[in-house]
């Protein structure tokens, strides 16, 4: 008879939907349907039952090819490499619970080693905007049972986060917006004409790269210098900017999603920075939040995780054993990379063969470089080894952070038949660390 | 089975009633008992101060509000690390931050700290997982969390309903949903109002669209807390917190408890916890003429048996304060311009977090400190008065051992009045200055285990010597016969267990971590029989309003780390 | 004062951090001393004297001790951290952190300096002969307290996030700069003899920003009010005087308000 499990995670998109239904094979072995869920979602729960899954770990041999070894095998290498590294990073977590991410702190810790996440290349940005200027934000649940205005800055929800505006923001009907997208105004600013903007009541198509001027002149309207304003700030009119302030300032509750347009473009982390000066402003007059759309279902995880085991969310040294250092632009995987700065590379539930420049790629692989990893990705083909493990939310549960830092309890839905967890893996390496680190002491 | 015993120590045990006498504590598989046999293991604590481990009745230690401070403090943890001056690893894990330290810091510092338990004051019940998981991962003391209560809105309805029974079931739902121990109430009514950019500053003010008043939510709470028995009382941060002039609303919260009583199992006599009573303490109609009232609210708690409060000790420090008194955060943020965080939670609450640095040469900050000590000073019953900074609001809670001293040495205090800029501001606006009394090791027994392990209603557990109590000990270098001249002593021993033991094993020796044995999560699992009403009322919540569905939102076991229940039986 | 010179012997295999490299740290050591201070390259904990060999002598103050640095360092970091006096001159192009969290003394780098030069410096003086890349004279993360003392010149070109969250000393930039000039600033003063591609004193409560070149994209929340005559670096100019950021909040002193200002030579 085949299985119902209901209230599932879905494991892709940082809107985290906790409503999944997936229907497995008696044995627990095959995923036979998905609901609930978007086409994307659906692959990787059909993936985790694909028959060529790869179950054993891989060593790269002399000759360049792999071959299959044992997870003991696969752990005693590991930890070899990374007790002998002067300054190993590992680096990754996009698709990897808490539960992994703490066993990984664990391992970096007793490596040794340098820490990071993929926030490093996504909202990085945001953390640094967040040390400076702080984070007045709010659950989902809040925008969706309050927010009558909605701004969507420099992101694209109809694209990257495809059930956020039906959850959270725009459509779904709530404790005191009963008559749903009817009673919301909705802004989207972002030089492109997006999907998203497609159902906005405003669409501000704000000069690429100069979002922080718009933001300098939204706050000039709250601070009683809107008649110093130009007639045009990057690329909008005067009067659009002062019609669309005034919506803002009218708000009853008032939210900015912002998204990889503001972090990825000139001044990074000053984009973020000035929008969240500007929700400070708009809460003199009105009630405002403000919330990154992180990318994946547990982005925000490491974040979390690594704040209350070092006290900083990502690019973490933790090479002076007694204490973690912090300063991304030093610390950060791809400066690193590129600077030639580490000497030994693990990669763990993300693709960094695919995502980081290709000098930076080119300096990694001079160095052992492992993969940990459920599929065959760039990082796993390129790897000395890779490594397979459970997939979160398929073959394991675990509590992830949603893009709101709301943490959600994934379910396992599959039998991970023989597979290690993130978590179990990265135990077995930090103890068999800790068992060299005793030897040499 | 492992034995123990600790010969000779000078040992204060408010619990037994032990003063400072010689006396040996026996220990026998992690609880203290009469005797042990002639091959226990000996602690030869002669000239030391033996008293049970601490306990921490109101803390911010783990937890969303808590973590979201130390992710944007960077700087909290710049030049703190070893070889740039600061602690060097001796547990397991490294020690990071100061004013927000790590888990793993906060654990070792309790112990060393002589601390055996803390209670988390404040769990947004939609983010419990996360407060597990930081449980999890914080060593060596015993952890429990209050779940908040105050801007809840099924408490609400329920008051306003005057639906006692349905009310006293959700909550018994929700403390068993997140593994919660107690009621924790923050500015009743005002968090909720902050979602919409208001706030409520009297009990009277009403809460925009529910039509209910902080007075009847902390009233309703107050009988729900009582319907059931728990162990703690209602735990309340009140209204108006932090403002000139708020030693009215508190009075006026004080007094909601007058008339009830208690018939609780735990040995629990007061109807309403009163934390940080120092923010409430507040004369003056604006910061210009601001002064202490901590003598007029110290009259009515002197007075009323029904209520316990902690202090909210400021310690002069730079810190992160952290409540979910939204509103008071925004205003806060609105003095200094530093970095805010806001976090408001769906349908139960918010928080705020704003760095905050307590400079002695502002004239506030130094009346803030004189009236924290006032209120300890004042304190008529030791049992009801307890040892907090509301950490880390007023100032970190490695900071204890300096509250100590300063409470038991006038010399002490004058030192640091001496340092003030407006000393004189200072003492014209409080009467720290005129108070002469020090309080004694065994006051200070009562305020940092015995009581507050009394008002927890924990008593046969923790901060107790008596036979039966988990074998929590803190051993301190400090010669009651020959009490130190210089009170700098005080601090210091007080700063550094020369042994920490937990549950019977010896976690902190000679200053240093040398064992991080397993520790609890301590909750309240009230057994009472299902309520149809209000399962019916919460699945329809989380059908319309939440955004997490009902069967992911309570803890997962596997997520609760080592439980340990308190039992309460409703018939 | 005396001169203690070093020159390096072994290059590290990655970078090496040379936290110990202060007049404060060698003041009053024999060379022997001077060579066994630690330095770390990743975990690996070494000795100065595994990378450069010693010449010469320390003060017993550091104000007495000068360090001269010879051969190719620019891969080691933090040359100068935290020193409060005394001098460092630097014959190369050096990494990251030069002059952090400087109290006082004088920096001389021959060559180019990387990011994170003299962050949250509070005296002293840095000389930098080539260029400099990002957060020159800036606040470390999440710090509101940057810059507050002392001169940084860089003779060349600089990156972006040049005296964030500054409050006080002075910052000049002989070439061009990116963006971000002052955001955030609460005090200080940062001169550009280049141009500027914009956002200057974006966020930014007081401090002034002086530019000689062009500045192509200004703030809107910067607006003119005049034109004044200032000395500036030793010569006299013309400016007009822009007031702002009119989007951030403002100081008053008796009842007047505290503009910052931006003064573009003429
Ligand atoms: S919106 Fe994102 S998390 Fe939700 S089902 Fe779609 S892909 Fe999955
Ligand atoms: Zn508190």
């Amino acid at each position: 008879m085949p299985k119902v499990i209901e209230n599932v995670g879905c494991p892709y998109c940082g809107c985290s939907c906790d409503d999944v239904r997936v229907t497995v094979s008696d044995d627990g072995k095959k995923v036979l349907e998905v609901e609930n869920v978007c086409a994307i979602g659906t692959e990787i729960f059909k993936h985790g039952s694909s028959d060529h899954r790869i179950r054993s770990p891989r060593l790269r041999q002399p000759d360049g090819s792999m071959k299959d070894i044992t997870y003991e095998e696969a752990i005693e290498w590991t930890a070899q490499h990374l007790h002998k590294a002067k300054k190993p990073l590992m680096y990754g977590f996009g698709s990897t619970n808490c539960e992994g991410q703490a066993a990984a702190a664990r391992t970096m810790e007793a490596a040794g080693g340098m820490l990071d996440n993929c926030a490093t290349i996504c909202h990085g940005p945001s953390f640094l905007a967040i040390f400076d200027n702080g984070y007045p934000t709010c659950t989902l649940g809040e925008v969706k049972n309050r927010a009558d205005v909605i701004v969507y800055w420099g992101s694209n929800p109809a694209h990257a986060h495809p059930r956020h505006m039906s959850r959270y923001s725009i459509f779904p009907r709530g404790f005191f917006t009963g008559k749903g997208q009817k009673k919301r105004t909705v802004i989207v600013i972002d030089p492109r004409y997006t999907d998203t903007a497609n159902v906005a009541d405003y669409h501000l198509q704000v000069k690429q790269g100069h979002d922080y001027e718009l933001f300098n002149a939204f706050r000039m309207v709250i601070h009683g210098h809107a008649a110093d304003i130009p007639d045009e700030v990057a690329g909008i009119k005067k009067e659009q900017i002062l019609e669309v302030a005034e919506i803002m300032k009218n708000a009853r509750f008032g939210t900015t999603f912002f998204g990889m347009g503001l972090t990825h473009s000139d001044g990074r982390n000053h984009n973020i920075d000035i929008a969240i000066s500007l929700t400070r402003d708009l809460n003199k007059v009105a009630k405002w939040t403000i919330m990154a759309m992180r990318g994946h279902y547990n982005i925000a995880g490491p974040g979390v995780v690594w704040s209350w085991t070092f006290g900083f969310p990502y690019c973490l040294d933790l090479t002076k054993k007694d204490h973690a250092h912090m300063n991304p632009g030093e610390t950060s995987s791809v400066d690193m990379a590129m600077r030639d700065e580490v000497d030994m590379f693990i990669n763990i539930g993300t693709d960094a063969g695919a995502h980081f420049p290709i000098p930076a790629v080119k300096h990694l692989k001079k160095h052992p470089w492992v993969t940990i990893d459920p599929s065959v990705c760039m990082a796993s083909e390129i790897a000395d080894l890779h490594i397979p493990v459970c997939i979160c939310g398929v073959d394991t549960g675990g509590i992830v952070y949603r893009m709101d830092n709301v943490p959600i309890q994934f379910r396992a839905v599959l039998d991970p038949q023989g597979l290690l967890t993130d978590e179990e893996l990265l135990n077995k390496i930090a103890d068999r660390l800790d068992e060299l680190n005793a030897q040499e002491a | 089975m492992a034995e123990l015993l600790i010969k000779n120590g000078h040992v204060f045990d408010p619990i037994s009633g032990i003063k400072g006498d010689k006396a040996d504590i026996a220990i026998k598989d992690g609880k203290i008992v009469d005797k042990v046999s002639n091959k226990a293991e000996v602690i030869d604590a002669s000239g030391k101060t033996v008293m049970a481990g601490g306990v921490d009745i109101h803390t911010h230690i783990v937890g969303p509000k808590v973590n979201l401070g130390r992710e944007m403090r960077p700087e909290d943890k710049l030049f703190r690390g070893d070889f740039r001056g600061g602690i060097v690893k001796q547990g397991k894990r490294m020690e990071m931050g100061f004013s927000i330290p790590s888990t793993w810091k906060t654990g070792y510092s309790y112990a060393r700290l002589g601390y055996t338990y803390a209670n988390e004051a404040a769990m947004p019940p939609l983010l419990a997982p996360h407060v597990h998981e930081e449980i999890r991962d914080t060593p060596i003391i015993d952890v429990s969390a209050m779940p908040v209560f105050g801007n809840n809105w099924f408490c609400f309805e329920y008051i306003k309903n005057k639906e006692i029974e349905n009310n006293a079931a959700y909550i018994a739902w929700l403390l068993n949903a997140t593994k919660g121990i107690g009621i924790k109430v923050v500015n009743p009514g005002g968090t909720e109002a902050w979602a919409w950019g208001e706030n409520c500053t009297t009990i009277h003010d009403p809460v925009p669209y529910f039509e209910i008043t902080p007075a009847e939510i902390v009233k309703g709470l107050i009988d729900a807390n009582e319907y059931l028995g728990l162990p703690h009382s209602v735990h309340i941060h009140g209204n108006n917190l932090g403002n000139p002039g708020n030693y009215k609303d508190t009075i006026d919260t004080l007094r909601l408890a007058e008339g009830v009583k208690t018939k609780n199992k735990f040995g629990r006599e007061q109807i309403l916890h009163n934390t940080h009573l120092q923010f409430h303490s507040y004369k003056g109609n604006s910061w210009a003429d601001f002064e202490s009232a901590a003598k007029e609210v110290m009259d009515y708690v002197n007075s009323n048996k029904n209520i316990t409060v902690d202090m909210g000790q400021v310690t002069l420090d730079e810190t992160t304060t952290m409540t979910a008194d939204g509103p008071f955060e925004y205003h806060l943020n609105q003095l200094n311009h530093i970095k805010w965080a806001n976090v408001d939670v769906e349908l139960e609450t918010g928080s705020g977090i704003v760095p905050y640095i307590y400079d002695k040469n502002i004239k506030v900050c130094g009346i803030q400190w004189a009236i924290g000590l006032e209120i300890a000073l004042y304190a008529k019953d030791m049992m009801r008065v307890h040892i907090t900074t509301d950490h880390p609001n007023a100032g970190p809670f490695t900071r204890y051992p300096r509250v100590i001293k300063w409470l038991m040495s006038q010399e002490a205090r004058e030192a640091t009045l001496d340092t003030m800029k407006w000393k004189d501001k200072v003492i014209a606006a409080s009467n720290i200055a005129s108070m002469d009394r020090e309080l004694d090791l065994y006051e200070i027994a009562m305020m940092t285990r015995a009581g507050p392990a009394k008002a927890l209603g924990l008593s046969n557990m923790f901060g107790s010597l008596a036979k039966g109590a988990d074998a929590n000990v803190a051993i301190y270098d400090l010669n009651p016969a020959k009490m130190p001249s210089d009170p700098e002593l005080i601090e210091e021993a007080f700063s550094n267990t020369a042994y920490t033991l937990k549950e019977g094993v010896v976690v902190v020796k000679d200053k240093k971590i040398v064992a991080e044995p397993h520790k609890y999560t301590i909750w309240t699992k009230v057994n009472m029989p299902d309520n149809a009403q209000v399962m019916h009322d919460i699945k329809e919540k989380f059908a319309r309003n939440y955004t997490v569905n009902l069967e992911n939102y309570a803890v997962f076991d596997e997520h609760v780390h080592n439980a340990r229940a308190i039992e309460v039986e409703v018939a | 004062m005396e001169t203690v010179k070093m020159t390096l012997v072994q290059q590290p295999e990655l970078f090496l951090e040379c936290y110990s490299v202060t007049p404060d740290k060698f003041a009053g050591k024999s060379l022997a001393e001077i060579a066994d201070l630690p330095a770390h390259e990743g975990k690996v904990q070494w000795k100065l004297g595994d990378f450069f060999k010693f010449e010469g002598k320390s003060g017993a103050t550091a104000a007495d001790t000068k360090i001269v640095v010879n051969g190719d360092v620019r891969r080691m970091k933090r040359f100068g951290q935290q020193m409060t006096d005394g001098e460092i001159v630097i014959n190369s192009d050096a990494d990251m952190y030069i002059g952090g969290w400087m109290r006082g003394g004088k920096i001389t780098v021959k060559g180019n300096a990387d990011s994170f030069l003299g962050i949250a410096m509070e005296g002293g003086e840095i000389l930098i002969e080539g260029d400099a890349q990002n957060h020159v004279g800036s606040a470390y993360r999440g710090d509101w307290r940057g810059m507050s003392g002392g001169l940084i010149r860089v003779k060349g070109k600089a990156g972006n996030d040049i005296g964030t969250a500054m409050t006080g000393g002075t910052i000049i930039i002989e070439g061009d700069v990116f963006i971000h000039v002052l955001t955030h600033a609460e005090g200080g003063t940062v001169i550009i003899k280049g141009d500027v591609e914009g956002r200057v004193g974006g966020q930014l409560v007081k401090g002034d920003a002086y530019i000689f070149g062009n500045l192509l994209y200004p703030l809107p929340g910067y607006k003119m009010i005049g034109t004044v005559e200032k000395e500036v670096d030793g010569a006299t100019y013309t400016f007009d005087q822009y007031i702002g950021d009119l989007g951030e909040r403002k100081m008053t002193k008796k009842g007047e308000i505290i503009y910052g200002n931006i003064y573009l030579k003429k």
